[in-house]
């Protein structure tokens, strides 16, 4: 009987184990579905297809009385011309406007500027100089290389046709074409062209907005954790306060982004797409994650340390300031870095206060036009060209790493700084 | 720690009031809002027009064609955008509140976008007409002289000639500008013309969309409509002409009153599915705003055949 009894209750507990044990094996491997597919769609995007061509400039025209390069003048060049009539020479058979038209297809929309802002780089002196320089192919060519585009179908229904196939392997066979590092998607900011388009304008976007968020939530939520644990009088106001707290904290994102346009741009007349709107929005947002944490944190600290320092004749706020503030620092930047992860990851807000935008410029300071991270990937998986879904996916990847390496910093923080009592 | 607090708090309380006083904007950067369908190619504009002039890159934010009006008519001043972006013309009710905010907005017509109505590429390419459509994706529809839920169930049901298929169909969401221009194109067009409704009637009876299940509401991302074709070949799409363009050898776009979707024949209007695009420009921020004429004839300059416009899906004007 009792035997039995153990046996059903063993039996219980193992599976007990078991359905453990297979909910996270099917958390585990939906995790690893979602990376692995990413994953397989973005490596691809780490390469972009290239082609060398040798160029001759003559920086006369460009330089002013002091011998430095002058932008007006360099705008007016047509540099476009300069980088086709340099392939044509690959293929002097091409004689026809129309058959042009489609050699130049196989090559960058941007390539003239890029060539531009090479030259302008290397700050040439006044003279002819022939550079050998790599431009990026355009991206059709660019996905054909990396057999992105099925090619077994009609030709009309093709985004590139079987003279640009030709001309493209002509190049490849000669050496002359291939797929390096895609070095500019780490290093500009967004473009239409999928070629030149980065992520580094909506990551400096993003790192500018943060840190506005950190220097507004935080101070704030410490205040607020210390008066809430040390000063504040239970009673039904302070009550009111912690349940609304906490309320706060499941409020929906869309709606800190309605409070920001209203607030922050129409009362305040802030700018519109500024990081600084978008930190303070973010801000009030993770306000309460980060006081929940904090007094949690502060709580945890024994009464004894603090009642020990009153009793020593500290003041209140020394005990505080001096004593408990310091020992749960570990808990607080815990919980702080977790709210900004979560601030990282959202684009609701960003909606409301005209940071979803197309913008080309790198941004440099809190209140020139920015995007951020999470947006970028928005956007690209919402245009037509097909090389931007590959650079999506990456930029997931990129952004899944960041928030990897901020979470494993929250941990790293909590293990080094941590006491046992 | 007293002191280094009080020194952040200085400083933060100062940028935040400082730059809260100073703009309300970078001063010389252009502000576009507006139309989902008209920002891929005001987008490509900008790239060119900041790469080679001296001005600096616009901002563009997509905000769908009535919300880009409602910001753009609010006010003048550079908290307030300088252009709009809009997939139907500005309607009069928007043209008030502009002039009643001192606004005079100046009107520029980029081309036109076609609606298509298609399927993927494997299955076999539908012939229809714009009633056929009608009868598929509308709720109620016309029988003996009475208007009445839709019943169709497959696309046989509305012509025996049509392949023995269920009606599926996915449609933009009510927000986007795609959805109001097929509404129009399609389903007023068809009350209008073929059942000689008045205005009234066609407005109540020929507006909403079937919600039994053979419609289903897709989200703004088009590309994603393209997939869930692509997956399955007895579905239809509802999106420009511009992501047919993109993804040829996915989807194939369907014959309407005889005329196939392509650059020519929206060019010409013989496929009659199509919208004019337009951009409107703030004539007072004209001279204020560092570019923004030059902008406009920038844009103008990019709106003719060949431009990289037009291999973006843009059709010109012919």
């Amino acid at each position: 009987m009792i035997r039995k009894n153990i046996r059903s209750r063993r039996a219980r507990e193992t599976r007990l184990k078991i359905y453990g044990i297979s909910s996270i094996c099917f958390a585990l491997i939906m995790l690893a579905t979602l990376l692995i597919s990413i994953g397989l769609n973005g490596y691809s995007a780490l390469q972009q297809a290239y082609f060398k061509v040798d160029i001759s400039v003559n920086t006369e025209k460009f330089v002013d009385e002091r011998d430095f390069l002058n932008n007006k003048k360099m705008n007016l060049f047509n540099w476009d011309g300069l980088v086709q009539s340099a392939l044509r020479e690959f293929f002097p058979e091409v004689k026809e406007r129309d058959e042009k038209k489609e050699l130049f297809a196989i090559i960058s929309a941007n390539a003239g500027y890029d060539l531009k802002e090479i030259v302008k780089k290397k700050a040439l002196g006044s003279g002819s100089h022939t550079l050998s320089v790599w431009l990026h192919l355009s991206d059709d060519a660019d996905q054909y290389l990396k057999g992105r585009l099925s090619i077994d179908i009609p030709e009309e229904d093709r985004r590139i046709n079987n003279k640009q196939i030709a001309w493209v392997n002509s190049l490849v066979e000669r050496d002359i074409a291939k797929l390096k590092f895609n070095k500019a998607f780490f290093t500009s900011a967004d473009s239409r062209e999928p070629e030149s388009a980065g992520i580094l304008g909506s990551v400096v976007g993003s790192a500018l907005t943060l840190f506005v968020t950190v220097m507004f939530a935080l101070p704030l939520a410490i205040m607020a954790s210390i008066y809430l644990e040390y000063f504040a009088k239970p009673g039904r106001i302070t009550d009111f306060i912690e349940v609304n707290i906490n309320n706060l904290a499941a409020v929906p994102s869309i709606v800190f982004g309605l409070l920001g346009l209203s607030v922050f741009l129409s009362t305040f007349g802030l700018p519109r797409s500024a990081p600084l709107v978008g930190g303070l929005v973010l801000g009030l947002m993770t306000l309460p994650t980060i006081i929940i944490a904090s007094r949690a944190s502060i709580r945890s600290i024994p009464p004894s340390i603090r009642e020990a320092a009153l009793g020593l004749g500290a003041s209140k706020m020394q005990a505080a300031m001096h004593h408990v503030l310091p020992l749960a620092a570990p808990g607080i930047l815990t919980g702080t870095i977790i709210g900004m992860a979560q601030a990282l990851g959202e684009t609701a807000p960003l909606l409301m206060i005209g940071m979803v935008a197309f913008i080309i410029d790198i941004p440099t300071t809190f209140t020139s036009s920015a995007t951020a991270m999470p947006v970028q990937i928005y956007m690209w998986s919402d245009s037509a060209e097909r090389a931007f879904y590959e650079r999506s996916s990456l930029a997931i990847l990129f952004l899944v790493a960041f928030l990897i390496s901020m979470n494993l910093l929250a941990v790293i923080l909590r293990k080094k700084f941590e006491k046992k009592w | 720690m007293r002191k280094i607090i009080k020194t952040l708090a200085c400083a933060v309380l100062a940028t935040v009031v400082t730059t809260g006083q100073s703009m309300a904007r970078e001063g010389d950067q252009i502000s576009i809002v507006g139309s989902s369908t008209v920002f891929p190619f005001s987008t490509i504009v900008a790239e060119r027009f900041a790469k080679n002039t001296d001005f600096k890159a616009p901002v563009i934010e997509s905000t769908g064609t009535g919300g880009g009006a409602k910001l753009f008519c609010s006010g003048i001043g550079l908290e307030h955008p300088d252009v709009t972006n809009a997939s139907r013309a500005m309607k009069s009710s928007e043209k008030e509140k502009c002039t009643a905010n001192g606004i005079t907005p100046v009107e520029y017509m980029i081309g036109f976008d076609g609606i298509t109505f298609s399927n993927s590429k494997k299955a076999k390419k539908y012939s229809l007409t714009k009633e056929e459509i009608f009868k598929a994706v509308s709720a109620k529809v016309m029988s003996e002289g009475k208007v009445v839920d839709n019943n169709f169930k497959t696309w046989s049901d509305i012509n025996p000639s049509l392949p023995n298929v269920k009606i599926d169909v996915l449609a933009p969401p009510p927000s986007s500008g795609t959805r109001d221009a097929f509404v129009e194109l399609v389903m007023h067009d068809t009350c209008k013309k073929l059942y000689k409704m008045s205005k009234a009637d066609y407005k109540a009876s020929c507006s909403a969309l079937r919600e039994d299940g053979a419609v289903t509401e897709a989200g703004e991302n088009d590309n994603l409509i393209i997939e869930k074709l692509a997956a399955n070949q007895d579905r239809f799409g509802i999106f420009g002409y511009s992501f047919l363009d993109q993804n040829k050898d996915k989807v194939q776009g369907s014959v309407v009153n005889g005329v196939a979707p392509s650059m020519e024949t929206i060019a010409d209007s013989s496929y009659k599915v199509s919208r004019p695009l337009f951009f409107y420009v703030k004539q007072e921020h004209v001279g204020v705003i560092p570019g923004l004429q030059e902008f406009a004839d920038y844009f103008m300059s990019l709106t003719v055949s060949g431009s990289p416009l037009e291999a973006a899906g843009l059709i010109p004007k012919p």
